[in-house]
């Protein structure tokens, strides 16, 4: 006991009077563990990010996509397998279809997207023009802050009408009123007859950037003959699943297996979960071999620093230090090094994640930040023991010769 | 008392295609309270000696005993064991560690022997007293003269109370003023009771000693 912490005050000591050399040497590992701890924190802060977004989403909600949607246990290593992705062989008929046979579905909404430009005396503003029905607000329990949504009768007969997201209505209107005043969207001319409320951004994507109408207008404005997919509501939490088993028998009556899937949250999040994870394992992967990299320098300096005190080595084993008490004063120096290193990254990555969480979701964890310490000490040992070995294996007599 | 004796004693190195003969069957023996220095021109084989007698070195053959006992055989850290409780080495060029004080210098012995912090400071305190380096305590070795410097590698030398200081040209850095206030060091040591081995090709300093072996060619003659 009383050694090694004369050894480790000795290892400062050495440390200290070459500051410049150690500070260089623990850059590497400084480097390393900050972008760990970093890249860590910004996957973790996504995920919950996300998360978050769809519980706001509203509750019992499942979709259905065009083509096929394998989770995670798919034989091809898993992830998201083609949804969306095949031409859509989804309609608005199978909707009522869906009303109409199912028991435990309470609602469903079919529901487009397109690209489009909104504009308004001189002003235009690129979008995403999403085709729903008047169920929106209460699937997604948002309403408008100023007229309101459509109506059904509104819906059925494709009217021109249009509700504005709040970047669109800012973009276009500023100050003004916005409502009753008629936007051009694809040479037509729609009355605006709501605005919705602020939803705020998404990792930089301006979710206000908006606009709705009627699914019916937007399949004959866009020229479409098939929806982009549904929005189902389950009648309560309880129902899901058969909600789910009910929507693919009913859809089944007019599509093959493949043509469509049903999804539920839970799934989604599961799936969008293991994407982000396997980024972030990605990214840190990455990050971790520039630790590897300050590991190397952390062995060659050690490399240097035991040739350049040969001498004082010969002189330790002379006046009485057995190789292992050498092996372990080398090793305590390169672990010093290392773990300095490691602390110092962990400090950078930690006020780094909080800098970053005032424009974009990051979340530092406890494990990233267990996990970086541990590979530190690691990499000190690993990277140690060699330089440390070969000094220890010295033989005194030649190494006080030294010159 | 027998400290130390070498009982055909043989060292041989294997450089090249024909093995080295650096010491020939070489027997010695020394008793507590000797001084005896070992003379023999460059090659003759007394450094060799020397670190076979202080257990930096093993023989090839023959046997070395310690205190009554065969160090012959031993591993490396049994003989670090002895080197740090049984023998005080002073080197030509002194070996002090730069980085750390005189006080630090001196005690450092102790810290491999265990010993706790509070005793290893009085007895490095008592012992550089002893050498009038008391107010040097605290500089480091690059703010002191040669022979302060050769001063210190005795204090360190003699913290662990050797049974055996072996020096190894203590006096060859040193101006020859410096030199003798060297030598007196050790012949007051030994008069105190130590048992000094000085290793040196100077006639003059070995003659100091109250016993001269001298070597050639591996053999004492």
């Amino acid at each position: 006991m009383e050694k090694l912490f004369e050894t480790l005050k000795l290892a400062f000591i050495t440390l200290k009077s070459n500051k410049m050399r150690s500070l260089l040497t623990m850059l590497g590992v400084i480097i390393g563990v900050t972008s760990v701890i970093l890249l860590i924190a910004i996957g973790s802060g996504l995920k919950v990010y996300i998360t978050a977004q769809f519980e706001s989403i509203g509750a019992n909600i499942l979709y259905i996509m065009p083509g096929e949607f394998e989770l995670g246990s798919g034989e091809e290593g898993g992830g998201i397998q083609g949804a969306g992705m095949a031409a859509s062989k989804l309609t608005i008929e199978q909707g009522r279809d869906l009303v109409q046979r199912s028991t435990a579905i309470k609602a469903v909404m079919p529901y487009t997207e397109n690209n489009a430009t909104v504009s308004y005396k001189g002003k235009s503003q690129t979008t995403q023009a999403a085709g729903v029905t008047y169920e929106y607000t209460k699937i997604r329990d948002q309403y408008p802050e100023s007229g309101s949504f459509f109506t059904l009768s509104q819906q059925e007969a494709g009217k021109k009408v249009v509700i504005l997201g709040k970047t669109v209505a800012e973009k276009l209107f500023g100050e003004n009123d916005p409502l009753g005043k008629k936007v051009t969207i694809s040479e037509n001319k729609f009355t605006v007859l709501g605005v919705l409320p602020s939803q705020g951004a998404l990792a930089g994507v301006d979710t206000d950037n908006q606009i709705f109408i009627p699914v019916t207008t937007a399949l004959t404005t866009f020229d479409m003959e098939n929806i982009i997919g549904f929005w189902l509501q389950a009648k309560d939490q309880e129902s899901i699943e058969q909600a789910k088993i009910e929507a693919e028998e009913i859809m089944l009556r007019t599509l093959d297996d493949d043509d469509f899937s049903v999804v539920d949250t839970e799934s989604l999040l599961s799936v969008v979960g293991q994407v982000l994870g396997a980024l972030t394992v990605a990214l840190a992967g990455i990050a971790a071999i520039s630790l590897i990299v300050g590991g190397i320098g952390i062995m060659n300096i050690m490399l240097v620093s035991i040739a350049e005190r040969t001498k004082e080595i010969g002189l330790r084993k002379a006046i009485g230090a057995t190789p292992k008490i050498i092996l372990i004063q080398f090793l305590i120096e390169s672990v010093v090094l290392s773990v300095g290193g490691g602390i110092t990254g962990i400090i950078i990555g930690v006020l780094g994640a909080a800098l970053i969480n005032q424009f974009f979701p990051a979340v530092i964890t406890f494990w990233s930040i267990l996990l970086a310490f541990f590979v530190s000490v690691i990499i000190g040992v690993i990277f140690g023991v060699v330089p440390a070995g070969k000094a220890a294996k010295l033989n005194p007599i030649q190494a006080l010769r030294y010159e | 008392m027998k400290i130390l004796q070498l009982d055909n004693v043989s060292k041989t190195y294997n450089a090249g295609s024909q093995p080295l003969h650096v010491l020939k069957k070489v027997n010695l023996e020394i008793e507590k309270g000797d001084f005896i220095a070992i003379m023999g021109p460059s090659g003759s084989g007394k450094s060799t000696l020397m670190h076979i007698a202080g257990c930096l070195d093993v023989p090839t053959s023959g046997k070395v005993i310690f205190e009554n006992k065969d160090v012959s055989k031993l591993s490396e850290a049994e003989l670090a064991q002895i080197r740090n409780k049984k023998i005080g080495f002073v080197f030509q060029t002194f070996n002090l560690i730069p980085r750390t004080t005189t006080l630090d210098n001196v005690q450092l012995p102790l810290i491999y022997a265990g010993v706790e912090a509070e005793k290893r400071r009085t007895r490095a305190r008592e012992t550089l007293e002893q050498l009038g380096l008391k107010e040097r305590a605290f500089h480091f070795p690059n703010q002191l003269s040669g022979g302060e410097q050769q001063r210190t590698a005795i204090a360190r030398a003699l913290i662990n109370k050797p049974s055996i200081i072996l020096a190894d040209e203590p006096t060859g850095n040193l101006d020859s003023k410096t030199g003798k206030e060297i030598i007196d060091i050790f012949k007051k040591l030994n008069k105190e009771g130590n048992t000094v081995v000085l290793v040196t090709h100077d006639e003059q300093i070995a003659k100091n000693a109250r016993k001269i072996i001298r070597i050639y060619d591996g053999e004492i003659v």
